[in-house]
């Protein structure tokens, strides 16, 4: 029978310790980040808000409303002009709310945009769910076009008695480049 | 018999042995101490008065990238690596290190990676400018043309640093002298073999780390990119779980030597061997679940903060531990003060004033005000200059004479030692309180208020820079004509190294010494 590690100690412990640090690299790659997410999703870290949302029936709570602002940036070198309808809405919780965007490409060039939010208190962010969003995908606008950008949001009715306000934040992201061949793939945001 | 050295360039390029290696290490890694010291200079020279005077902005962000990266990859961790190489087969009665060809490849990847690295200020659009600790987006959206060959630079650094950490793993755990049990290894050989360990486990991160950038920057993959659905925090993460270890990869070799010399010049054993060893272990181990203490301002949970805050502060227990041991070695010891010991002296102080302004770092809500300061610059620097270069430095006096044969003039290491104590002093200490009174770090001007301590500090750099040409001086006039020194070199001391003639003869320990 072959044995599985050589004979001379030496080659047998550079080949442990030689596995160890490519073990290390396959974890920085592969499952750090993967890892990470994960950990936001359940942390709520980042303010990340999760994917689209199957609504299922339930009461609206009528006896606590939640104040919902919205803000919007674009990121560095983003010429769009973007920004919501309203500022502020008040909403119960279990309440399905339709707001809108408003995007106008003002350049002379055919663009994509990708919007990414990002919600604070962090807590809040697993009882905000989103049924329907424009950031769950990129968004064309040709040359001098504009667009209603529609998000459908329910809060949960569990969310903690202490949440007041919520404050939800898209920044916009020029992905002209990054999505030229048309390929237009879902991200889960 | 043995033979000796090959005549020539030859010998240094084809060389396995590990005493010509560990020379050409510490030389390089001298080099490289001198040229990120010209780049700390800049630095300094921009930051002497307010205004912009020397350099344009773009330029001293790349001279305090080129000073972190040179310092760190280039100084620092190939001198502690030399002195492995030298030290750890003498140590442990070994005839060489257990992989010489190997050996060899670890030194001779280094000068490449390095000349990549400071070719890049030739470049256009400049070397790196992001800092040493190359945050994304700053390292890849925005970064420079040039953190392509960085990032090849990087990977080159750390092939070299982890076929040098599996090389003196598998050299202490295999080829020690018949006797010498792991409990009977000099701290020195133990602090290695824990170091190496923690290179093995972490440049494979930074070697990640980088290999992300560079599919971020040129894959069109999205790990550090929000608009892909990717986050610049996980960069945070990801570096310093490599770059926590790191620091300690830094000082605990450190430890090892001051641990070797102090208690040759106070005349006694070193106090708490076994306690040592665990301490070092512990900290190894702490290293591990505490990077995010470097970003406590990112917007973690509180549970993170607390978390973060107080594992930092447990490491104070083992470094505690250390310092009284030092301490207690030298109580009531017969101490003399040749240069060796006064900077390991200095190392006990200074070092103990870099882990107190540290643990003022590591209170989460205090951190808040001190993030991204001075008062950060000045604590690494006081656990890094007197941690790592002094005992860098203490190590050379201590073992230059069994090297080369040759003593220095203890008249000319004292006035070095002077220099630089007193430069380091000048220049680091006034940066805690121009950082506690809000002067951010990596900035090329700054308000007038900071001026004063500003220029104290400057002033101090270039005395400690010219304290290290001092050194370059005495290095090299022992090894032309110091005078011949006794193969014990010093009072009793204890080691296996001192066995052996002075100079150390190209082979030693051919047959395995005994060990009692």
């Amino acid at each position: 029978m072959k044995r599985l590690m050589p004979d001379n100690p030496i080659h047998a412990i550079c080949l442990k310790l030689g596995a160890l640090g490519v073990g290390m690299f396959v974890f920085a790659i592969w499952v750090m980040p993967p890892m990470y997410d994960v950990f936001c999703e359940i942390t709520g870290l980042n303010g990340k808000t999760g994917g689209p949302y199957q609504a299922v029936s339930a009461e609206v709570d009528t006896s606590r409303t939640i104040t919902v602002q919205f803000v919007a940036t674009n990121n560095e070198g983003m010429p769009w002009q973007f920004a919501p309808e309203v500022r502020t809405v008040k909403v119960h919780p279990g309440e399905q709310k339709r707001i809108n965007y408003h995007a106008v490409n003002p350049t002379d060039r055919d663009m994509i945009g990708q919007a990414i939010p990002s919600l604070v208190p962090f807590k809040a962010a697993n009882y905000f769910h989103k049924t329907e969003c424009f950031c769950f995908e990129q968004q064309p606008l040709k040359a001098g076009e504009s667009a209603e950008l529609p998000m459908y949001f329910i809060i949960d009715q569990d969310i903690p008695e202490n949440i007041h306000t919520i404050t939800l934040s898209y920044a916009l992201f020029d992905v002209t480049e990054r999505y030229a061949d048309n390929k237009v793939t879902k991200v889960t945001q | 018999m043995a033979h000796g050295p090959a005549k020539g360039i030859a010998r240094w390029l084809y060389t396995t042995n590990h005493k010509d290696i560990g020379s050409m290490y510490l030389w390089f890694s001298f080099a490289m101490f001198l040229l990120g010291g010209v780049f700390a200079l800049v630095i300094r020279a921009e930051l002497f008065q307010p205004g912009l005077q020397i350099v344009d902005p773009n330029f001293f962000n790349q001279m305090t990238t080129m000073h972190g990266l040179v310092m760190v990859f280039g100084a620092v961790m190939p001198a502690f690596v030399g002195l492995a190489n030298w030290m750890v087969p003498m140590m442990i009665g070994a005839p060489d290190m257990a992989l010489p060809r190997m050996n060899n490849w670890s030194f001779w990847i280094l000068p490449f990676a390095f000349a990549m690295l400071t070719s890049t200020l030739f470049m256009e659009g400049g070397a790196p400018n992001f800092g040493w600790t190359f945050y994304a987006p700053l390292s890849t959206t925005y970064a420079p043309p040039s953190v392509t060959f960085f990032i090849f630079a990087i990977h080159i650094m750390g092939a070299s640093s982890i076929m040098g950490a599996i090389n003196i793993i598998a050299t202490i755990l295999n080829m020690r002298a018949p006797g010498m049990t792991l409990m009977k290894m000099p701290l020195f050989v133990w602090t290695w073999l824990i170091t190496a360990y923690l290179l093995i486990a972490v440049m494979p991160v930074l070697a990640g780390v980088v290999t992300m950038m560079l599919m971020d920057i040129h894959f069109g993959t999205s790990f550090f990119n929000a608009a892909g659905g990717g986050d610049p925090v996980l960069f945070q993460h990801i570096f310093w779980f490599f770059g926590h270890p790191e620091v300690y990869i830094m000082i605990l070799p450190a430890f090892g030597i001051v641990s070797a010399i102090i208690p040759t010049f106070s005349r006694k054993p070193l106090f708490g061997y076994a306690s040592m060893v665990y301490a070092t272990a512990s900290i190894a181990f702490l290293s591990f679940i505490v990077w995010a203490h470097h970003m406590f301002t990112v917007g973690m949970p509180l549970a993170g903060e607390l978390f973060f805050m107080y594992a930092t502060m447990l490491i104070a227990v083992p470094t505690g531990v250390k310092v009284f041991n030092w301490t207690a070695t030298m109580f009531k010891g017969s101490l003399t003060f040749e240069t060796p010991m006064l900077f390991s002296i200095a190392f006990v102080i200074l070092f103990t004033i870099g882990g107190f302004s540290g643990l003022m770092l590591a209170i989460a809500p205090a951190d808040f005000q001190y993030h991204d300061t001075y008062f950060v610059v000045a604590h690494f620097h006081y656990v890094l200059v007197p941690g790592a270069i002094f005992s860098i430095t203490a190590a050379v006096y201590y073992w230059l004479p069994k090297w080369s044969g040759r003593m220095y003039s203890e008249v000319m290491g004292k006035t070095h030692f002077w220099l630089a104590f007193i430069g380091l002093n000048v220049t680091f200490f006034p940066m805690h309180f121009s950082g506690l009174a809000g002067m951010p770090r990596r900035i090329p001007d700054y308000h007038m208020m900071f001026a004063d301590w500003n220029m104290i500090s400057s002033i101090g750099a270039f005395l400690f820079g010219g304290a290290q040409v001092l050194f370059l001086y005495i290095v090299i006039s022992t090894i032309v004509s110091g005078r011949k020194a006794t193969d014990k070199v010093w009072e009793n001391p204890e080691g296996l190294e001192w066995t052996v003639p002075s100079p150390a003869p190209y082979h030693t320990f051919s047959t395995p010494p005994e060990v009692k």
